[in-house]
């Protein structure tokens, strides 16, 4: 008995050692929560800033600016992507888009991840065609054991250095900036995603189809005499 | 600090019953060490493989260490490397601790030559990359550990258990 007893040790190591790396591999990454007072000390007083500059399409100086509070993960956000691409569009130089993150962490535990993601690619240039992905592949990266090997693999197939977009995603600088935009939308009154503001106004909930957002943005064209 | 002679002779005099049971139990601290080391580096092996980045708790420098081009030579995650020799170790060091005397040999030889690589590793986060790890540093804190052990069984316990053995 004793003769085999070396060898049960070693196979209930071996056997324990590929369980504990086999529940490591499927455990979901424990993402931080953001909340407004992870960075501000007290509410804000004011609208805060957001992460400067932010991540937009269009002019600075275009008549109409659409600032969306988004979540990466969320389904109606990735609903609405289409509705902003279309927009952009028909609207051209007359539209400002601008994507400000407003990850839901208790709701959705890649949101932050992929808000990381996307910030990182921006450093490479790339944000917008990362954020693009995140909308329309949401659903496989939402359900995967492991979203962010697949993030790791969408920066090698948009030919990003993929070590420099690894460290980036960790990296201070792009955290701050996903605290800014979370900090600007609930100084702004955003509870959840995705949330429109034209113009500074906030898009409510009745206007948030393609005729609302249509008639909103026409009419501020119209009051600028566009 | 005792006197070497004096040692020297109370192995002599030692039966060779608890010679042996004095390496039975420094391969057992051996194969408790090189546990830890599986540990270490299966942590270190998912967070390569799922894509993650280990965060240092003592140091600064995990994820410029884990990701530089060292942390996988040739495409080879160390971290891999690692758990396997670990576990080589403690597979050593278990056969070891039950008599198997051929195990011991090739445990001290695989030691000897994770040493070396730790020092390779220790020198290359040094003064290549300029940061180090914690993980990388418990990892070569154990193989120092798992040395000492080594060099001890060689010194001082050997003889007897090639007497009672060989």
């Amino acid at each position: 008995m004793k003769r085999y007893l070396p060898f049960a040790i070693i196979a209930i190591v071996l056997f324990s050692a590929i369980v504990v790396a086999a529940l490591l591999l499927r455990t979901p990454p424990q993402s931080a929560s953001l909340s407004p007072s992870q960075s501000n000390t007290g509410r804000p007083a004011g609208p805060q800033p957001g992460a400067n500059p932010p991540r937009s399409k269009g002019k600075e100086n275009a008549p109409v600016t659409i600032e969306e509070f988004g979540d990466l993960q969320c389904p109606p956000c990735a609903a609405m992507h289409p509705e902003l691409q279309k927009i952009e569009k028909e609207y051209g130089e007359r539209v400002r888009i601008i994507f400000r993150h407003f990850p839901l962490t208790q709701m959705h535990p890649y949101a932050l991840e992929a808000a990381q993601a996307v910030e990182a690619a921006g450093l490479q240039g790339k944000f917008w065609e990362m954020h693009d992905w995140m909308y329309v592949q949401q659903e496989k990266w939402a359900q995967a054991p492991n979203a962010r090997q697949m993030f790791l693999q969408q920066a090698q197939n948009l030919g990003l250095n993929v070590e420099k977009f690894r460290q980036d995603m960790n990296s201070a600088e792009v955290k701050q900036r996903i605290i800014l935009d979370y900090n600007r939308g609930a100084s702004l009154g955003v509870t959840g995603t995705p949330t429109l503001f034209i113009d500074g106004k906030q898009v409510t909930a009745d206007q948030m189809t393609d005729e609302g957002i249509h008639a909103l943005i026409n009419s501020a064209l119209a009051a600028k005499g566009q | 600090m005792s006197n070497p002679s004096i040692a020297d002779e109370a192995d002599r005099q030692s039966s060779p019953t608890q010679a042996v049971k004095r390496a039975a139990i420094l391969y057992g601290l051996a194969a408790v060490v090189a546990l830890v080391g599986v540990g270490d580096t299966i942590y270190l092996t998912v967070e390569h493989l799922s894509g993650r980045s280990a965060q240092c708790v003592v140091t600064s420098g995990c994820s410029r260490v884990l990701s530089s081009p060292y942390a996988s030579p040739g495409g080879i995650p160390l971290a891999v490397i690692g758990a396997a020799a670990y576990f080589t170790v403690f597979s050593l060091a278990t056969l070891a601790a039950f008599g198997y005397r051929q195990a011991g040999r090739v445990l001290s030889v695989l030691v000897g030559m994770m040493f070396l690589t730790t020092l390779a590793l220790l020198y290359l986060q040094a003064f290549v990359i300029r940061e180090f790890c914690d993980y990388c540093l418990l990892s070569a804190l154990l193989i120092f550990i798992l040395t000492i052990i080594m060099v001890a069984l060689r010194f001082r316990s050997a003889p007897q258990l090639k007497s009672r053995v060989g």
